[in-house]
């Protein structure tokens, strides 16, 4: 089979954030970035079925330059090439706009199957993956916690709220959009990072994609970040200061005399 | 376009709308009154005549249904089938989605299907000049966001769960008076051959009914930490909880986890120790009476639900935290 992976570059969660000057994002500059977390757990599930079934895996990352070190670490895992949307005119965009840059790219993919993360730990549009398997009239899950393939389609476990989850069977090609948990992700060997500095990294242009960049990018994005703040801090909550055994102690009178919870 | 009519759709389960449902309709109607416009509801399933009853009991202009044996169980294929050709063909101006797995599975292939923008998880909004504003959470809730849609067309919306208050649903003025009506649904097939549903990680450890929690995140850094919280929970009696990532990273067992995808605790007392309070694992315990949290990040957003914060290391606070309450209770 050949696989697919769509994976996103995203700030580490560690990060300590700040609000850009512009107030419209988080200041970018010495941010440490991350391969998005359930796209971790889509790219070891699309190697563990490439590997079951003699197929290869393709990393796919719309993103600015550095986002050739995602793609990097893809391919020191096992990845047989990556495509890297790098162009000026596909940053910035929304769900839809980004979806339609990736379908442009897998569209003259011949892969059985496109795994992605559920959410990213940026934007969170929830959204992308799911747009994108509309532009290729593929069927799509969101929350997926288990992939079976099974003679010629994929048996699918997703994720319900409330501790359950739902298992079906759908057809191939399928978008399969992978939550956090689903495996153990590996980590890259020395032999497979030195093996990755070979391996090629396309960079198509919107026009060789046959995409107009009117539709790309912010150009081509409905959805528009107004403003962006930190939550209206401790509303209600108390901050207990000191060390850590002042600190310690206020609260255990607190909770015994105040909240009455000891 | 129908320039004032809201459409929200409606989810159920076990022949009860969803709790969430009925947030989606507040804020419908909350958004109604805002534009000056007016709700209608879309319900689909099959048998769903007391359902939609259900619906026509809420203050709306109409109810929708779509009674079809292929919407027994849930099918984005079979869902779009239905609801895209309404949509396109009502063209209302907004269309608002109670943001559950069920819907989020769906709504953005809709959204793409029939063109329309689709702004996540809105937890309020407000005018601004000519525009709307929809706030959201953006990178993993530590910051909120504020977003317009530009150009123009039916905007979808999906409403993050305790946003807005099931209570504040208008109930029908008279009863009987909102019209029930059919919908067509022709060429409608599902797009999974369902299989079952099952329990995660069989037997579950019960937490609803915990007096306390000790609640670990991703903060402790690596399994190997997790006696300093273990001891903490000892000294107070308490159950352990995690977040996501702990279950995730294999350092906890499935049904530790709280949250959206996990248990949903009440205790009196709720110590969440390196947890950055991501919306999912929110809505597992705000019902929590006591809130204590513990985090090096003073903009952490778990602050927010806190009734007592410390900013600290946790490998400082909660072993003297361990140690204050031993002494304490002798
Ligand atoms: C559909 C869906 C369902 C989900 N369901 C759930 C769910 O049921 N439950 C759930 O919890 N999550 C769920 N999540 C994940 C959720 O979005 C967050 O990613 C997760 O809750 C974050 O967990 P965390 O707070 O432990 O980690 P992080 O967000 O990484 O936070 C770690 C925190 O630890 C603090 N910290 C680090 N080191 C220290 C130190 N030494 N001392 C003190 N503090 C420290 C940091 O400041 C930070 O605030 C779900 C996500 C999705 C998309
Ligand atoms: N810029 C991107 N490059 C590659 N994949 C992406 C990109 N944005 C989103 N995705 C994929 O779509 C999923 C959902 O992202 P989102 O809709 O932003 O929550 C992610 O987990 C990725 O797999």
């Amino acid at each position: 089979m050949r696989v697919a992976v769509c994976i996103k570059q995203v700030p580490d969660t560690e990060a300590r954030l700040r609000v850009s000057k512009d107030g419209r994002w988080i200041e970018e500059e010495d941010l440490r970035y991350v391969v998005n977390e359930s796209d971790g757990y889509a790219l070891e599930e699309a190697l563990q079925i490439a590997e079951g079934s003699g197929g290869e895996v393709i990393v796919v990352s719309l993103g600015p330059q550095r986002v050739q070190e995602a793609l990097r670490k893809g391919l020191a895992l096992g990845a047989a090439r990556a495509v890297h949307l790098v162009d000026e005119a596909f940053q910035g965009g929304d769900a839809a706009a980004t979806a339609r840059a990736l379908a442009a790219v897998l569209q003259n993919e011949d892969v059985d199957l496109v795994l992605t993360g559920s959410q990213s730990d940026d934007a969170g549009w929830g959204s992308t993956a799911s747009m994108l398997a509309g532009h290729l009239g593929w069927p799509h899950a969101w929350l997926v916690m288990g992939v079976e393939m099974e003679d010629g389609t994929a048996k699918v476990t997703r994720e319900m709220e409330s501790g359950m989850n739902e298992v079906f069977r759908m057809s191939l090609p399928a978008v399969i959009e992978v939550q956090a948990g689903i495996n153990h992700p590996r980590y890259a060997s020395l032999k497979g990072i030195m093996k990755a500095k070979r391996k090629p990294i396309d960079t198509p242009t919107p026009a060789e994609l046959g995409l107009d960049p009117a539709q790309l990018g912010a150009a081509g994005s409905r959805i528009e970040i107004v403003d962006v703040a930190f939550p209206e801090s401790g509303e209600g909550a108390e901050m207990i200061e000191g060390d850590a055994s002042t600190v310690a102690q206020t609260l255990v009178d607190k909770l015994q005399n105040e909240a009455r919870v000891l | 376009m129908a320039e004032n009519t809201i459409y929200v759709v409606l989810q159920h389960r076990d022949g009860k709308l969803h709790r969430m449902s009925r947030e989606a309709i507040a804020a419908a109607q909350m958004l109604a009154g805002t534009i000056g416009g007016s709700v209608e509801a879309v319900l689909l399933g099959s048998n769903v005549g007391d359902l939609a009853d259900q619906a026509a009991g809420f203050d709306l202009a109409a109810v929708h249904v779509a009674d079809l044996p292929v919407l027994e169980s849930y099918t984005p294929g079979a869902y779009v089938n239905v609801l895209a050709p309404v949509i396109r063909e009502a063209s209302p101006a907004f269309v608002v989605f109670p943001h559950t797995y069920q819907s989020v599975d769906l709504v953005a292939r809709l959204a793409q299907e029939i063109d329309a923008a689709y702004v996540p998880e809105v937890v309020s909004f407000e005018a601004s000049g000519d525009d709307l504003l929809w706030r959201r959470p953006v990178l993993g809730g530590k910051l909120q966001a504020r977003v317009r849609v530009k150009g123009e067309g039916t905007v979808f919306l999906s409403v993050q769960s305790g946003a807005f208050r099931a209570d504040d649903a208008a109930v029908a003025p008279e009863s009987g008076g909102v019209a029930i009506t059919p919908l067509a649904g022709t060429d409608v097939s599902s797009d999974r051959e369902l299989l079952g549903v099952e329990q995660v990680g069989g037997d579950q450890v019960d937490l609803s009914k915990a007096d306390v929690v000790v609640a670990v995140g991703r903060g402790i850094g690596k399994e190997e930490n997790l006696p300093i919280v273990e001891e903490l929970a000892a000294a107070l009696g308490a159950d352990i909880g995690a977040s996501r990532p702990v279950i995730d990273n294999g350092w906890l067992p499935r049904d530790r986890q709280i949250g959206s995808s996990g248990q949903t605790v009440a205790p009196k007392l709720y110590v969440a120790v390196g947890i950055s309070g991501a919306i999912q694992h929110l809505v597992g315990m705000k019902g929590a009476q006591c809130v204590v949290s513990i985090n090096k990040d003073p903009s952490a957003p778990i602050f927010t639900v806190s009734k007592y914060g410390i900013v600290g290391d946790l490998h400082e606070v909660v072993p003297a935290l361990t140690e204050a309450i031993q002494a304490a209770r002798g």
